[in-house]
């Protein structure tokens, strides 16, 4: 083989060797790292995993924002007004989390249905709503929907 | 009757933008050089109406003319004028005129530099550039008109700017950011403008070089500044998010620095010449693509955006345009590029290439995850998202082989390389580097992680590549000094870049594995310890700033019995939007930053409150590391070759 040809040959491989392995990289590493997102009525009709990072959504209902003495930890209720989740959270809460205003919640299930959350996101000003939200209730609202 | 000027204005520079992108260019092609000296006037017509009409834009924020649509609803009369004045940008109308500006300001200054360009060339790189311009100001004018007015009523006051915007980040970050994306529209022109004209020679790409550097120079600096932004003013003490907006910029960074690389092998070894019009091609086209990421609605959702599609639908359309027609001009046109020469698996061409393909295969994986939660929503597939550990995956491994060959590659010389002597060095500083960053931070923290192990041994191994360097060039000198000034500049150049990659990766290693995070409760007169650092809680006042109220919390922290530093965290309420922000105080220096930030008032009265702790080692690193990259990247430029071009091409 020539010396031109053989280089040429050496890039080649060289390139498709390294677009190998990182293809290869990058499914493994996205395989690991989804989280899909389930509605509260997907939950609540057990369609989700359970103690698997997933992502949930909804609105906060009225009234179910319980701290619990002396420590950070709060419960709260994600509705998407078909059904709820119970959704335990232990730290800071985002400035604009509020009841009655949708949230996402990025956590694992258990087996009793509580959903402990390791971190919540609120939409971040106040006229956005987090699109995965008006997601759930459209899903909620379509299934009451065709319910009746 | 201002904002119809400014409108009237935006029309004319779309024109000129018109005339710029058809007449030069159909002088290029058919050879007439009368033709081809009009792209100058054109190019300097667009520049002054596209100045005119952001001036008129700047000057309806400044004066509070709420009749202006975009005015009444991102700025208010109580803003400070200079916030008054950045908020021009912080909406996406005036994003968008800032952003053809800076391209039009980016045509003059090619028109003003490049004077020794042959008439044709710079034609061609202008009628171009003239015909992104046409795009975009199309795209302004028909689907954003910043100058929309709310008549015969205009509001009285204005609804206020976003209050996370309301800070010095947000008067540098776009700017710089857009000047860095916008530049390398440059050189896609030159890029293109080779292919269109046929000639590739080596002139090509030492006018297109220094260019490159400065646009990327910028878009380090505009990430970097994004970043901090991002750190203090979100209050949380995040310094990257893997955010889709973050990667719509890192993704032509990663693409440009390969691009300066590809570059410098053209210019120097007449080699890769087709592989950097590629780079150059697709560091334009991330740079739209990150355009029609954050201007379109994409990413709020697929869905909202096809239900109001004129933007994206715009956007994407010249993006298209821009990616296909460019590359069937590449299909057509590449094999006419002769590349001659060759190379030994140990030179500095082969390093650089294989810098080039990790650095696009983490380019195009950021791509991959960005957009992958985009076709599952466009699909109908289960709604998802692309967590942080992927791109962190997938960075730091492919990170930790472009360090380790890094730390070779910068000492090879062209061509062919006799490593036979340099193994000694190597394994040495190999060694060295293993055993330092395993000895150092255990004896200073007590700590041992194997991610702080393996990352210093990468920056230690890389310093001793850098001294190396230094080493070598006055190794045939009588003189340091001289050996120094003997280099060149570009040698300076590349030297403090790589240099500020060796410091920004310290920072990223030592902050992402050794900071500390706790939340507590605390009320006035409490005080908790953490790592060493006992913070005091002293007490709660009122703060009542220029239109917002404030509970400002008054920390002290103590180390031992030292105090060493007082932190002034806030939570801030802004009156017109009723919108909340956490302010974090921050006390710190070059080793490490405290960070605290008040959460929540756990009582009515306000007096006890939830509190996050931070300590944060190394963090400023980061973006020292960047500016380093980037002085690095500006200083390549001045080397005396570039300007000898300039008086070789005059004579």
């Amino acid at each position: 083989m020539n010396p031109k040809r053989k280089q040429r040959l050496l890039l080649v491989l060289l390139g498709v060797s390294g677009v190998t392995i990182a293809v290869a990289l990058v499914l493994f590493a996205v395989r690991q790292n989804i989280n899909y997102f389930y509605t509260p009525s997907e939950i609540a009709g057990d369609m989700a995993p359970h103690d698997k990072t997933i992502r949930a959504g909804g609105m906060v209902s009225n009234g179910s924002v319980k701290r619990v003495d002396g420590t950070l930890q709060v419960y709260f209720t994600v509705t998407d007004f078909a059904a709820n989740v119970e959704v335990l959270y232990d730290g800071i809460l985002p400035d604009l989390f509020r009841e009655g205003d949708g949230v996402v919640v990025i956590g694992k299930l258990d087996d009793k249905g509580l959903f402990t959350a390791n971190s919540v996101l609120a939409k971040h000003d106040e006229t956005y709503m987090p699109p995965e939200v008006t997601h759930a209730l459209e899903q909620a609202g379509q299934t009451t929907t065709s319910n009746q | 009757m201002f904002p119809e000027f400014g409108l009237f204005s935006l029309i004319l520079a779309w024109l000129f933008a018109f005339f710029l992108a058809v007449v030069p260019l159909t002088g290029v092609i058919g050879k007439r050089e009368s033709l081809q000296r009009t792209a100058l006037g054109f190019a300097w017509a667009v520049f002054f109406f596209n100045s005119v009409a952001f001036a008129i834009l700047i000057h309806a924020f400044v004066t509070d003319d709420f009749s202006v649509s975009i005015v009444s609803q991102n700025s208010n009369s109580l803003l400070p004028w200079y916030y008054k004045f950045s908020a021009t940008w912080g909406n996406h109308e005036g994003s968008m005129i800032m952003w053809v500006f800076m391209l039009s300001a980016w045509m003059v200054s090619v028109s003003l530099f490049a004077q020794t360009l042959t008439t044709e060339l710079k034609a061609a790189v202008l009628s171009v550039l003239g015909i992104i311009a046409f795009g975009f100001l199309a795209f302004i004018l028909f689907t954003s008109n910043p100058f929309a007015r709310i008549l015969p009523v205009p509001p009285a006051e204005g609804s206020d700017l976003n209050p996370l915007l309301q800070d010095i980040g947000l008067i540098l970050h776009p700017p710089t950011l857009y000047m860095g994306y916008v530049g390398f529209s440059v050189a896609f022109a030159f890029a293109v403008s080779a292919l269109i004209t046929g000639r590739f020679d080596a002139s090509w790409v030492r006018w297109s070089r220094p260019w490159t550097n400065i646009a990327w120079a910028f878009l380090t600096l505009g990430i970097a500044l994004g970043s901090w932004w991002a750190y203090y003013e979100l209050g949380w003490g995040g310094w990257w998010f893997w955010d889709p907006v973050e990667n719509a910029s890192f993704m032509p960074w990663l693409i440009g620095t390969a691009l300066i690389h590809s570059q410098a092998v053209t210019e120097k070894r007449n080699l890769f010449k087709s592989w950097s019009v590629l780079l150059a091609i697709f560091a334009f086209s991330f740079s739209l693509l990150g355009t029609f990421l954050v201007r379109s609605g994409v990413l709020t959702s697929v869905h909202a955006f096809t239900s109001d599609p004129n933007r994206g639908l715009f956007i994407l359309g010249i993006l298209g345009l821009t990616i296909i027609g460019s590359l069937i001009l590449y299909a057509i046109n590449a094999h006419k590029i002769k590349t001659s020469g060759q190379f030994k698996l140990a030179s500095r061409e082969s390093f650089i290439l294989m810098n080039n393909i990790l650095l696009v295969v983490i380019a195009f994986a950021v791509l991959f995850g960005t957009l992958l939660p985009l076709l599952a929503d466009l699909f109908h597939w289960r709604k998802l998202s692309v967590g942080p550990p992927f791109f962190n995956v997938i960075f730091n491994i492919l990170m930790v082989v472009l360090l380790a060959l890094l730390g070779i590659g910068q000492l090879l010389r062209w061509k062919k390389h006799n490593l036979k002597s340099w193994w000694p060095f190597f394994i040495a500083a190999g060694a060295g580097a293993i055993v330092i960053a395993l000895v150092l931070p255990w004896t200073l923290t007590g700590q041992l992680h194997w991610q702080v192990w393996l990352g210093l041994a990468l920056v230690f191994w890389v310093i001793g590549s850098l001294v190396k360097a230094i080493l070598d060039r006055s190794q045939n000198n009588a003189s340091m000094m001289s050996a120094m000034r003997k280099a060149g500049l570009g040698f300076w150049g590349m030297w403090l870049a790589h240099l500020g990659l060796v410091i920004s990766t310290t920072g990223v290693v030592l902050v992402a594995n050794l900071d500390i995070e706790r939340d507590f409760r605390m009320a006035a007169g409490d005080s908790v310890e953490m790592d060493n650092y006992r913070f005091v809680f002293d007490q709660v006042s009122q703060q009542q700033g220029p239109n917002y109220t404030a509970q400002k919390g008054h920390v002290s922290v103590f180390r031992g019995d030292r105090e060493v530093a007082q932190v002034n965290p806030e939570k801030r309420y802004y009156q017109v939007k009723g919108s909340v922000m956490t302010e974090a105080g921050i006390g710190g220096n070059l080793f490490r930053d405290i960070y605290v930030s008040m959460a929540e008032p756990l009582n009515d009265e306000r007096t006890v409150w939830s509190m996050r702790l931070q300590v944060k080692p190394f963090v400023r690193w980061l973006w020292f590391g960047a500016i380093l990259m980037a002085a690095g990247g500006i200083l390549s430029i001045t080397d005396k070759r570039y300007r000898m071009a300039v008086k070789g091409g005059r004579s």
